[in-house]
C-alpha cells in the first residue's frame, strides 16, 4: 500500500506586492512515500525555497493563495495556530542552507535542544540530556558539545547539529533547503552519505530542494524540475538522468560535465528565465526553448503523464521528440 | 576571564590617560587659570590664604610641571578635587556630591526607563514589519527623536507649569521640606521630576525603539529564528529568547555609553526646569569661570563613561559567549 507522506495538491504562492501580486509558485503537486528522498530542482528563483516555506508555513512574505498540503495525512494549512505548533518538528522538521545562521549564537547547542524539548512539554532535564547525547551520537558528534557554543563547531559540524535536531521526535517528513550549499565537496560527500544512512534507519521522507543535479543523481530517488514557478518535469532519478522528457531538463542536464563521458561541448541553456513581472504566455519556457512550436506561444501545455512509466509526468507539448530522441 | 583582565587593564591605562589630560589641559590654555583664580579673589583675601589656595590647588609656581603632577595625583588619590570658587570655600567633591543624586536620580531613571520602554516598543514594531501599526510607530517615533528637547521641556513648563498650574515650575522640591525619608519631601521630589523625566523619555525614547526595531527587522530574518518557530517553540519564547537576545546586544553598547553620559546631565532640560544636577552646575561653573570645579565635573564625567563601558563589557561577556570562551574561530 503506498504510504504518502507529503501530498502537495495545486499549491499557488503569491507575493503581495504594491500593484499586483506576483505568482511564485503556481499550481505545484507533487507527493513523497515514506522513506523516500525527493529532490526539488530548479534554477534561483525558480520558485523552490518558496515551496519549502509555503509547506513548513514559515512563510512570512508570501500567501498561499490556493492548494492543499497534507503532511502524514493531516491538514497542514489548515491546521490553525495552536495545533500547528504542537504537531510542528513532530511531524515535519527542517535543515537550512546557512550553516552560520541556523543555531542561536548566544546559548549552548544543549540548550537549544532542550528549548525544542521544552516546547513539546518535555521537563525532566535527565531525559533532556540524554535525547541530546543519544542525537549527537548519531550524527556522529561527541556528547561533549552539548556544553558548546556554535561558534566554536566547525561548518560541517553545525549541519550535522542541524540534522540531529531535525530528527529530535522522529519526524515524519524532513525538509533540506540546500543544506550542503555552504560546505566543502568532502564534507558534502560525508554529509550525503550520512543523510543517506539516517533515512534508511529512521524512514523518514525528504524533501531534498537544491540547484545541483548531480548531487540528486546520487541521492535521491525521485526528482522533480522546477521552472519559472512551476513543475516542468517529475520522474525517477534513473529515468531522468538517462531518458529526459522536457527540454528543460535536457538543458539542464548537458549544462553539466561528466567525469566519465570524456572530452565533449558543454552547452549552457541560452537566455534567462523570465521576470515573474513578465511571464511569457503560452509555455513558459518557450523563448529560451530549442524546439519551440507556434502552439508553445498560444497555450499553456497540460501536465502530460508519461506512458509505461506511472510516477512520472511532463509539462511539455514536443516531449515525446525530446524522450525519443 | 582572560578577556576580562585584558579589559581592566585597558580601563586602568584609559584612567591613568583621563586624569593626566584633565591635569595639562587646564595648564595648556591662553591665560594661566591660576591667574583667572587669584585675579577673582585678588583683595578679598590675603596673601597667604592666596598662597594656600595656590597649594591646594596644585598651581604653586615654585613646583615643576612634574612636581605639580606628581602632587595633583597624590591630592586625587585622596579624594581632593580642590576648592570651588563658585561655592567657595566648600571644596569641589562636596558641590559635586550634593549635585550627583538628583541628576543620578532623574536622568538615570529616565535613560533606563526611556531604553527599556524603547527595546519594548522597537521589538513589538519589528514583530508587525511592513503592517500599518510598524509604520505608524516607526514615523512617530522618528519625530520624537527629532524634536529638540529644550523646546519640549519649555512648551510642557509653559503648558502645565505656568499655564494650568499642575507641576512645579522649577527646582527639586518645594523649599521648607526637610529633605529625609518623609512623605511630603518624596512626594515634592517625584512631583519636581515627572517634567523634566517626561522631556527626557520622550526624546529619548524614539532613538532606542527605532535603533532596536531595525536590528530585530534584521535579526528575525535569521534562519535560527524561522527554525525556532518550525521547532514549535512559543511566540514569546521565540521574539524574547531568539531574536530579542540578539538584537539587544548591539544596542547595550549605546545604552552603556549613555549611562556613562548620565552624570553629565541633560545640561539643556536642567537649565529649563533650574534642576540642582550636574548639568546645571556645570553650567554655573562655566559661567563663573571656576577651573576647579568645571575640571572636577569633567573628571568625574570621564570615570563614569569609563566605568560604564566596563559595565558594558561586563554584560556583553555575560550575554555572548563568543566575547568571553575560548576557541573562537
Amino acid at each position: 500500500m503506498r504510504d504518502v507522506i507529503l501530498d502537495v495538491d495545486q499549491l499557488t504562492v503569491q507575493y503581495r506586492t504594491r500593484r499586483e501580486p506576483l505568482t511564485a509558485v503556481d499550481h505545484v503537486s507533487f507527493s513523497i512515500q515514506r522513506g523516500e528522498i525527493m529532490g526539488l530542482a530548479g534554477e534561483s528563483g525558480s520558485g523552490k525555497t518558496t515551496v519549502a516555506q509555503a509547506i513548513a508555513r514559515l512563510n512570512s512574505g508570501s500567501t498561499v493563495v490556493r492548494g492543499n498540503v497534507r503532511v502524514n495525512g493531516v491538514d497542514w494549512l489548515g491546521a490553525d495556530a495552536h495545533s500547528l505548533r504542537e504537531l510542528r518538528w513532530k511531524r515535519l522538521s527542517l535543515v537550512t542552507q546557512s550553516v552560520m545562521g541556523a543555531l542561536n549564537p548566544l546559548t549552548t547547542i544543549g540548550t537549544q535542544f532542550n528549548d525544542t524539548l521544552e516546547a513539546h512539554g518535555e521537563r525532566d532535564r535527565k531525559k533532556m540530556r540524554e535525547r541530546g547525547q543519544n542525537l549527537l551520537g548519531l550524527v556522529g558528534l561527541s556528547s561533549d558539545l552539548l556544553r558548546a557554543y556554535p561558534h566554536q563547531l566547525s561548518g560541517g559540524m553545525r549541519q550535522r547539529v542541524g540534522i540531529a535536531m531535525a530528527l529530535m521526535f522522529n519526524p515524519d517528513l524532513i525538509i533540506m533547503d540546500e543544506p550542503t550549499t555552504a560546505l566543502d565537496v568532502v564534507v558534502e560527500r560525508d554529509l550525503l552519505g550520512q543523510i543517506k544512512g539516517l533515512q534508511h534507519r529512521f524512514q523518514f521522507a525528504v524533501l531534498f530542494i537544491t540547484h545541483d543535479l548531480s548531487l540528486l543523481f546520487r541521492l535521491a530517488d525521485r526528482i522533480a524540475i522546477m521552472y519559472a514557478g512551476q513543475l516542468v518535469e517529475e520522474g525517477p532519478v534513473n529515468r531522468i538522468n538517462q531518458r529526459q522528457a522536457h527540454p528543460y531538463t535536457r538543458g539542464l542536464i548537458r549544462a553539466f560535465p561528466s567525469i566519465s563521458a570524456g572530452k565533449q561541448m558543454q552547452k549552457g541553456i541560452p537566455g534567462n528565465p523570465p521576470s515573474l513581472t513578465n511571464m511569457p504566455s503560452g509555455c513558459r519556457f518557450f523563448p529560451r526553448c530549442p524546439m519551440a512550436a507556434d502552439a508553445c506561444a498560444k497555450s499553456e501545455p497540460p501536465w502530460l503523464a508519461i506512458p509505461g512509466d506511472p510516477s512520472s509526468g511532463v509539462k511539455c507539448f514536443r516531449w515525446e521528440e525530446v524522450y525519443d530522441e | 576571564m582572560k578577556f576580562l583582565y585584558r579589559r581592566l587593564i585597558f580601563y586602568v591605562v584609559a584612567l591613568w590617560a583621563t586624569i593626566t589630560l584633565n591635569f595639562f589641559l587646564p595648564r595648556l590654555m591662553p591665560g594661566s587659570p591660576a591667574q583667572a583664580l587669584m585675579a577673582k579673589f585678588a583683595g578679598r583675601l590675603n596673601p597667604l590664604e592666596l598662597k594656600s589656595i595656590a597649594i591646594a590647588f596644585g598651581l604653586d609656581v615654585h613646583q615643576s610641571l612634574w612636581q605639580q603632577y606628581v602632587t595633583y595625583l597624590g591630592q586625587l588619590a585622596h579624594g581632593n578635587l580642590g576648592v570651588s570658587l563658585t561655592f567657595f570655600p566648600t571644596p569641589v567633591i562636596k558641590v559635586v556630591e550634593q549635585a550627583l543624586p538628583w541628576t543620578i536620580g532623574l536622568v538615570g531613571i529616565s535613560t533606563v526607563i526611556s531604553f527599556i520602554l524603547g527595546m519594548a516598543m522597537g521589538g513589538i514594531s519589528s514583530w508587525y514589519h511592513g503592517k500599518s501599526f510598524d509604520s505608524i510607530t516607526t514615523t512617530f517615533f522618528t519625530f520624537t527623536y527629532a524634536f529638540p528637547y529644550f523646546w519640549i521641556a519649555l512648551a510642557l513648563l509653559y503648558g502645565l507649569g505656568y499655564l494650568w498650574g499642575i507641576f512645579p515650575l522649577s527646582g527639586a522640591y518645594t523649599n521648607g521640606l526637610t529633605p529625609g525619608f518623609n512623605g511630603p519631601f518624596l512626594g515634592s521630589v517625584v512631583g519636581h521630576a515627572i517634567l523634566p523625566a517626561l522631556t527626557i523619555v520622550f526624546t529619548s525614547v524614539g532613538y532606542w525603539a527605532v535603533t532596536m526595531r531595525n536590528t530585530m527587522v534584521a535579526t528575525i530574518s535569521q534562519d535560527y529564528v524561522s527554525l525556532a518557530v518550525a521547532k514549535g517553540l512559543k511566540t514569546r519564547k521565540v521574539l524574547v529568547g531568539y531574536a530579542g537576545r540578539n538584537a539587544l546586544l548591539p544596542n547595550l553598547t549605546g545604552f552603556a555609553m549613555s549611562l556613562g553620559f548620565i552624570v553629565s546631565g541633560a545640561i539643556l532640560t536642567e537649565i529649563v526646569f533650574s534642576y540642582p544636577g550636574v548639568g546645571y552646575l556645570l553650567y554655573q561653573a562655566v559661567q563663573q569661570e571656576d577651573y576647579p570645579l568645571i575640571q572636577g565635573i569633567l573628571l568625574i564625567i570621564a570615570i563614569s563613561v569609563l566605568c560604564a563601558n566596563f559595565l558594558a563589557d561586563l554584560m556583553y561577556a555575560y550575554l555572548d559567549p563568543r566575547v568571553s570562551k575560548e576557541g573562537n574561530q
